[in-house]
């Protein structure tokens, strides 16, 4: 029988590249690194409560009065439990995980929903990043990207893109023949049919994409945090480590009331491009 | 005789893989399932050449299957034919780049689709103005054009409404204006009344033709109802299995079918909507006031054998009925003047009315029905039982079963609206 060791195939390939792209993995941090500072930047600059004016304002515009007051409501407690600072932080690497997941996702998935070639290729692909354990790759990332944030960030973009590319293909191939057909004929470029027709008739099954990996990108907070990604991940890891319930419990609260808001608000970007208010 | 606007010549389109070895085949005169079984090849279109004048309505029927919209797809290349030419003006469409079939479909051809196949996300307006936006023409131009066509289709007021917003008839009249605001050389129509429940379809149909007699537009039209195709078409293409089957006027093909199919589905035609009036009314008898008198009247209605007899003036216009009871009362009183007389509230029908409208009219009418032209002249009667017979006849003959009953359109209307009596 022939000894395949695919596990040591693996690791050889991690050392490989760990030691050969140096240079090239460390500009990648480096770059990650500053998108991060600058949402936390961003985040931390106001004072607490001015911040948690502005998520109101935002829900309010989006969702209306009852989330304005929880998201005000909500924040004004995240600081209360002096959480402030790594609820800001975790807040911004979802933001950097996600735009990146957007970024590379969405063109993926128009790729995939053009090609069917590209599709087989991807679908077994996007499986394997769902399912495969997260802590099957939290060592490799460690190895290549060294303990911190971006390591965070890349293996929460591992769980978290899937859905992006998934339903961004999806909602581009359900766009009805007749409106295909129609953009056609009337003479638009491939171009202008994708940009014109295509993805505004897809956006809504995007967004509920976007809002997916949102919430898969929250739930890899707490993952992430046993890799030195700070945030409200090391608050809950240092709960369960140090066996402080309080500690644990408020953690956990801070990434409840987080998940609720980000999932209310992004649950309504995908609704408005649909229907409008007479 | 002036060049087509657009010409069919021998097309072919055949689906499926390395269609080239399906020619042969059909060269021997192999089925169209035969061929599927032997090549898994399915054939669309088999040898349909037709050409389309300038200002005419022309329309493609047949049932699903029969090769009519895979025909009116080729026609602007959604789908490319697999053998033959298309002349738009005596320009191969086959031949043409990408560029030129571009600008064909910009400025040349557009289509209404059978679900509209309108953006959801722009509004009557935006979607009116893709056409022209996507030629690249400047903002305030194509939204000048735009509200223009949506005005002729009877939109003005609704440039800022959603799709969503609309009904189905109103959608599609914002797919009539889409097609409409490039001022295309051919509209290409794909049984684009089809999704509309039966009223607004006949409404629609209604207003189409309203719009032709103004705009004199070159229209493609695809159905699979006859009386559709009847009522709209100036020449009406019948297809079967990807050929064409019989090419004619409405007369043509309801006087002289080209074969058992066609006259198979010529029986199937509501024959009441096609017979009007005119064609079943019977001549009137009838006496001139104020010159005849009641004398002249009753001698008039023996001679005829009836109880009553119309009054016109001197120049044939109808003035009312009178009946043989008047008409000796009268004449025994020795009054001369019938006029105050006549029974007045008769029910007064025009000449190309067709029968299925009088039909309740009949039931319910106590005198026969008046015939007039639209200047009040008389030119005929109907009885109430020649009515009553004519559509009762008609209407069992249909009830023939035919292996035509279930059209596509019937299996449509039956998902999309639940219950339709006919």
């Amino acid at each position: 029988m022939i000894d395949f060791r695919l596990g040591e195939i693996f690791e050889q390939i991690v050392l490989f590249i760990q030691r050969n792209f140096h240079t090239s993995l460390r500009a990648i941090r480096n770059s990650i690194n500053g998108m991060l500072d600058l949402f936390t930047d961003v985040l931390t600059f106001p004072h607490p409560l001015i911040m948690a004016a502005i998520f109101a304002a935002i829900a309010w515009r989006c969702a209306g009065k009852g989330l304005a007051a929880f998201a005000f409501f909500g924040m004004a407690l995240i600081y209360n439990m002096t959480l402030w600072e790594p609820t800001m932080s975790t807040l911004a690497m979802v933001l950097s995980a996600v735009l990146i997941a957007l970024v590379l996702g969405v063109p993926l998935g128009i790729l995939m929903a053009k090609s069917s070639i590209a599709e087989k290729i991807m679908r077994p692909l996007l499986d394997f990043m769902q399912t495969l354990p997260a802590f099957v790759y939290l060592i490799p990332m460690v190895m290549l990207f060294s303990l911190g944030a971006v390591s965070g960030i890349f293996a929460t973009l591992i769980f978290a893109l899937p859905p992006a590319v998934r339903l961004t293909n999806l909602g581009i191939r359900q766009v009805p023949e007749d409106i295909r057909d129609a953009a056609t004929a009337f003479g638009s470029t491939p171009g202008q049919m994708l940009f014109k027709a295509e993805i505004p008739v897809a956006a809504p099954t995007i967004m509920a994409g976007v809002n997916q990996t949102i919430m898969l990108a929250l739930s890899m907070v707490v993952i992430a945090g046993l890799i030195g990604a700070g945030g409200l991940g090391e608050v809950v890891n240092r709960g369960l480590t140090q066996a402080r319930i309080d500690v644990g419990f408020e953690g956990g609260l801070s990434i409840v009331i987080l998940a609720i808001y980000l999932d209310r608000v992004t649950q309504t970007f995908g609704r408005k491009t649909k229907t409008r208010n007479p | 005789m002036t060049q087509p606007i657009l010409e069919v010549k021998n097309l072919y389109k055949i689906f499926g893989h390395r269609p080239e070895r399906v020619f042969p085949l059909l060269e021997q005169g192999e089925s169209k399932e035969a061929i599927l079984e032997k090549t898994g090849c399915t054939v669309g279109i088999n040898n349909a050449s037709f050409s389309i004048e300038k200002g005419e309505v022309f329309v493609v029927m047949g049932l699903s299957g029969s090769g009519k919209s895979t025909v009116i797809r080729c026609l602007n290349r959604l789908i490319d034919p697999t053998r033959g030419e298309v002349l738009l003006q005596g320009d191969d469409l086959m031949k043409m780049d990408k560029k030129h079939l571009l600008d064909a479909r910009r400025n040349r051809l557009s289509m209404v689709f059978q679900h509209f196949g309108l953006l959801p996300h722009r509004t009557v307006l935006k979607n009116t103005e893709y056409g022209l936006e996507v030629s690249g023409m400047p903002s305030d131009t194509r939204s000048e054009k735009a509200r223009e066509a949506l005005k002729l289709v009877g939109l003005a007021g609704y440039e800022d409404s959603y799709p969503s917003e609309l009904s189905g008839g109103m959608q599609q009249r914002v797919g009539l204006a889409r097609a409409l605001a490039n001022d295309p050389e051919v509209l290409l129509m794909d049984e684009a009344f089809s999704a509309l429940d039966p009223l607004i379809r006949t409404q629609m149909q209604d207003e189409l033709l309203e719009l032709q007699a103004r705009m004199h537009k070159t229209i493609v039209f695809i159905t699979h109802d006859l009386d559709e195709a009847l009522k709209l078409g100036d020449r009406i293409v019948i297809m079967k299995d990807g050929k064409v089957v019989q090419i004619g006027t409405p007369e043509d093909i309801l006087t002289q079918p080209a074969d058992d199919y066609v006259r198979a589905f010529v029986r199937n035609v509501d024959r009441t909507r096609v017979i009007t009036a005119a064609n079943i009314m019977r001549k009137a008898a009838s006496i001139t006031y104020p010159v005849d008198g009641p004398r002249v009247a009753a001698r008039e209605m023996e001679r005829i054998g009836s109880s009553s007899v119309f009054v016109v003036n001197q120049d044939r216009k109808f003035c009312g009925l009178l009946t043989i009871d008047t008409a000796l009362k009268l004449e025994k009183d020795k009054i001369q003047d019938v006029y105050p007389h006549l029974i007045t509230d008769l029910f007064i029908t025009a000449p190309d009315t067709p029968i299925s409208d009088l039909f309740l009219t009949a039931l319910q009418a106590k005198y026969p029905l008046v015939v007039q032209d639209p200047d009040g002249h008389l030119l005929g009667m109907l009885d109430r039982a020649t009515v009553l017979r004519e559509v009762t006849e008609l209407t069992e003959s249909e009830r023939e079963p035919t292996p035509f009953t279930e059209t596509d359109g019937y299996h449509e209307l039956k998902t999309e609206h639940g219950e339709v009596s006919a």
